[in-house]
């Protein structure tokens, strides 16, 4: 029997809204009881991805950023969807500290974030289409609960 | 205690939302008082490096104690300084740093060349030997 969740927030592509998505795929995630570390993996991932939307798909101008996230049994799948200019070279651009805004103080580590945060990332991107930044990552609850229940057989 | 008083003698704050700046001999602290994204690394940049250039700056502090989050827009904020004061032999420093942000900045390999301290106090004191 799956355990499945889902929800769609649509928002202005401006930095201002950064912290609003990272405040609402918190707030979605907590149903799988995360731990600390956990919701900063996510809110950091789901932040890097936010950002590049604005500062690339829009390229600092307007537009909506969609953030889709799904909940399947222990898994959450955040997908982060811009209509802008998309990424002509996917490749190149998650090299890490490649990035085409330098004289923004961009460091070029959003994606290795991403890849270091999240346990799985896809991106389906097409020129002047849009892009679209697919993670998941696995909340291992039931780990954890046996782990403190084998930690408490071996105290008694 | 006489340097505490010293201190907060010398002490000029602007403040702004996203963190309040004090000048200290030619140390810049930046108290940020908001989590360290883009959006906010963007005001923080501004200001920052108008009271470099105004004030003779040769240290940069982050006092982190107000930011329990940090992504990659901060570690260009943080690079960025540091690459505006290390041609004049200045030194950048962060403090008060959390578990969650303590690792961004591990994973990025910044604390090869900015300094982590416990206490804005102690970054003040060994910065200015």
């Amino acid at each position: 029997m799956k355990d499945k969740n889902e929800m769609m927030l649509e928002f202005e592509s401006k930095s201002q809204n950064e912290s609003f998505a990272r405040t609402v795929v918190a707030a979605f995630a907590a149903q799988l009881d995360p731990t600390i570390e956990e919701l900063a993996d996510i809110k950091t991932a789901v932040s890097e991805a936010v950002t590049n939307s604005i500062i690339h798909g829009y390229a600092d101008g307007g537009g909506i950023i969609q953030m889709h996230c799904v909940i399947c049994n222990d898994e959450l799948t955040v997908e982060i969807i811009d209509k802008g200019v998309g990424i002509a070279n996917i490749e190149k651009a998650m090299e890490p500290l490649y990035t085409t805004r330098p004289e923004l103080e961009r460091s070029g580590m959003g994606f290795s974030f991403m890849e270091a945060f999240m346990d799985d990332l896809e991106v389906e991107s097409a020129v002047e289409k849009g892009t679209l930044v697919r993670m998941k990552k696995s909340i291992k609850k039931s780990d954890r609960q046996s782990g403190i229940k084998q930690e408490a057989r071996q105290k008694v | 205690m006489q340097e505490a008083k010293k201190y907060n003698k010398n002490m000029q704050g602007e403040g702004d939302k996203g963190a309040i700046y004090e000048v200290y001999e030619r140390c810049l602290i930046i108290r940020l008082n908001e989590e360290l994204d883009h959006h906010n690394a963007i005001k923080i940049r501004e200001r920052a490096d108008r009271l470099i250039d105004r004030n003779n700056i040769k240290h940069i502090i982050f006092d982190f104690s107000g930011a329990g989050f940090m992504d990659s827009a901060g570690i260009g904020v943080v690079m960025g300084r540091y690459k505006k004061v290390i041609f004049i032999g200045g030194r950048t420093a962060v403090a008060n740093v959390d578990s969650t942000v303590d690792r961004i900045f591990r994973l990025s390999g910044l604390y090869k060349i900015i300094e982590k301290y416990d206490t804005v106090e102690t970054a003040l004191k060994i910065l200015h030997q």
